[in-house]
């Protein structure tokens, strides 16, 4: 039975983990999106989306328990003056892991992790919207990630995505060719 | 002490075993270049995923 089975424990010691994660959340709340394995993006999920919570709540308390989380003064500073309050009108769900394929070396299976960027919301109102308007009046849809999948579909262009990212530390295969909206051109 | 009277022949044992082979991958079709991969992942060829681009391409 999985019973008492709560987290990955990542074969690490109690204090490595920690470590690790710290490590992530802080790598996370800096670059906004990073690469890792499946495994550790999904234990990474909870934390960060409680740094979210936290920072929302911008009292001196919530900051002092982002510290103590991060142990980092520029990323808590970051935290709170700026990133949490982009999620102001979203109740959980401030991360994203997709998957990406698998790493040559050892074939882990690799995923990018990254906080939902300003303009995601902006395509899940418009989503919302575009239904009212089609199929008379519906129920609020839930406007997230998989709501802009149709919106995008429709309208076909990735365009507005492609303008999207610009973490100061850009996962490595992305640095220098972004730009170019270009969608399907193969190279 | 039971035992097995006759050593199994060579044609029975690989009769067993034409059952356990190894299944394909799944595959799904990028709804964006038409290639084939990996269903829940990115599109390796044109780096998108539900119609969003993660990957940059040149």
């Amino acid at each position: 039975m999985r019973h008492g089975m709560n987290h990955r424990k990542l074969s690490r010691s109690p204090s490595h983990r920690k470590a690790l994660l710290r490590n992530m959340m802080n790598s996370l709340v800096r670059s906004e999106r990073i690469e890792t394995t499946v495994a550790r993006a999904k234990e990474l999920r909870p934390l960060a989306d409680r740094l979210i919570t936290l920072g929302k709540r911008a009292t001196l308390h919530a900051r002092r328990r982002v510290f103590s989380l991060l142990s980092d003064k520029k990323s808590t500073e970051k935290l709170f003056g700026g990133l949490a309050g982009r999620f102001v009108d979203r109740a959980g769900g401030y991360t994203r892991i997709v998957r990406t394929g698998y790493r040559p070396g050892d074939g882990a299976e690799m995923a990018i992790i990254e906080y939902l960027p300003t303009e995601e919301k902006m395509a899940g109102t418009r989503k919302k919207k575009k239904k009212k308007t089609a199929a008379g009046k519906e129920k609020p849809a839930p406007a997230k990630g998989r709501a802009g999948k149709a919106a995008e579909a429709k309208k076909g262009s990735a365009g507005k995505k492609a303008t999207k990212p610009e973490g100061e530390k850009t996962p490595r295969k992305r640095a220098g060719q972004q730009g170019k909206p270009g969608k399907t051109e193969k190279g | 002490m039971p035992n097995p009277k006759r050593r199994g022949s060579k044609c029975r044992r690989d009769k067993r075993r034409t059952h356990k082979k190894l299944a394909n991958p799944a595959q799904s079709t990028c709804p964006q270049c038409k290639q084939t991969r990996r269903p829940h992942a990115v599109c390796p060829n044109c780096g998108t995923y539900n119609g969003r681009e993660v990957i940059a391409q040149d």
